[in-house]
């Protein structure tokens, strides 16, 4: 099965989220599909946001970002940002088939989170 | 493809409603939001225009307890049935593990029925998916309309217009009744799941 991890897979993928993501203050994090299914997620204990609604929704926004990237004749726009006036968003791809989704508060740089998000798309890439 | 977690046994199944334009799909998943309110914990996404009309999808995720020791989360998305929001629709399928076809019974819509199931063919096409390989349910809805005395196209007539060369499980139903709403949603899954029966182990 395509998208089918073993469990020490996830256990790394799981780890990586808490140590570079949830340590560098992120309020929760989601590995996803892009169909929209969690394939890992983690969070900091104090968060309450229906993440497979988020899930669905950051599946088919990507997507959409996507296909207005091929319009402009861009191959994708490999990484998003929405900004909120306490907790924010961000998305990175990670490679074909999956999607690292974060939500951060306004106490986390930006420029600290992405170098942090760039670290672990690495390492997930490499296992 | 369905995600299944190996490790904390749960198995994520996505099934999408599709079908032409004011077929009823929204009104579908309405009606299972209301029937099955202590099981879903979330509230239903809906992303629509000013009309009502849905202009990416809805969403709906509820959870139906063990198969096989895993624990399973269905979740339920509908398209945007426009004619003009094919992009859209072909989003929504990406990864779809199985399919509702919501037909509209109305005699003036018989056109539109097979046009969508078409787009539904090329669609799947275009994600290297075969209509005849996906588990698919098809849905001949509004079939109360009878009553009110608007013309609607036969049983048999759709089967032959829809089912003819697919042979799947086919019911009328009515969206806005209830009738026939949860047996569809019951079909669905049991062909769904029995599909990847092989890869819960
Ligand atoms: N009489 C009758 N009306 C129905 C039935 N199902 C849906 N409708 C009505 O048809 C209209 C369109 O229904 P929707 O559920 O929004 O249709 P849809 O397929 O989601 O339409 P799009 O989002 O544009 O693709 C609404 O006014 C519904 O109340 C049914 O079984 N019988
Ligand atoms: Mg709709």
């Amino acid at each position: 099965m395509e998208n089918s991890f073993t469990p020490e897979k996830l256990d790394k993928i799981e780890s990586i989220l808490a140590e570079d993501l949830i340590e560098a203050g992120a309020n929760s994090v989601i590995f996803i599909d892009r169909a929209g299914n969690i394939m890992a997620r983690q969070d900091n204990g104090h968060c309450e946001h229906d993440v497979y609604s988020l899930a669905a929704l950051g599946a088919g926004n990507f997507g959409a970002v996507n296909a207005m990237a091929n319009i402009v004749g861009e191959d994708e726009f490999s990484l998003l940002f929405h900004k909120g006036q306490k907790e924010s968003l961000h998305f990175s791809k990670v490679d074909e088939e999956s999607l690292l989704i974060i939500i951060f508060g306004k106490d986390v740089s930006l420029g600290f989170l992405r170098l942090k998000v760039a670290e672990a798309v690495k390492k997930i890439r490499e296992i | 493809m369905a995600f299944i977690n190996p490790r904390n046994k749960e198995v994520q199944v996505k099934i999408v409603y599709y079908g032409p334009g004011r077929g009823g799909k929204t009104t579908n998943l309405e009606h299972i939001n209301s029937k099955f309110k202590e099981r879903i914990r979330s509230e239903m996404v809906s992303i629509k225009t000013y009309g009502d009309r849905t202009l990416f999808f809805d969403f709906l995720p509820f959870e139906v307890g063990k198969i096989k020791g895993y624990d399973v989360r269905i979740q339920l998305y509908t398209v945007p049935g426009q004619v003009k929001y094919n992009a859209t629709r072909r989003l929504v399928l990406k990864g779809v593990d199985g399919i509702v076809f919501v037909a509209d019974s109305m005699t003036v819509q018989r056109e539109k029925n097979l046009i969508s199931l078409k787009g539904l063919q090329e669609n799947l096409e275009a994600h290297n998916k075969n209509i005849f390989g996906v588990p698919l349910v098809l849905q001949y809805n509004k079939r109360d309309l009878k009553k009110r005395n608007i013309p609607i196209l036969p049983f048999d007539v759709m089967e032959q217009d829809l089912n003819n060369r697919l042979k799947v499980a086919s019911l009328g139903a009515s969206a806005v009744t209830g009738e026939n709403v949860l047996p569809t949603l019951k079909k669905i899954i049991s062909a769904t799941m029995s599909s990847l029966q092989d890869d819960l182990k």
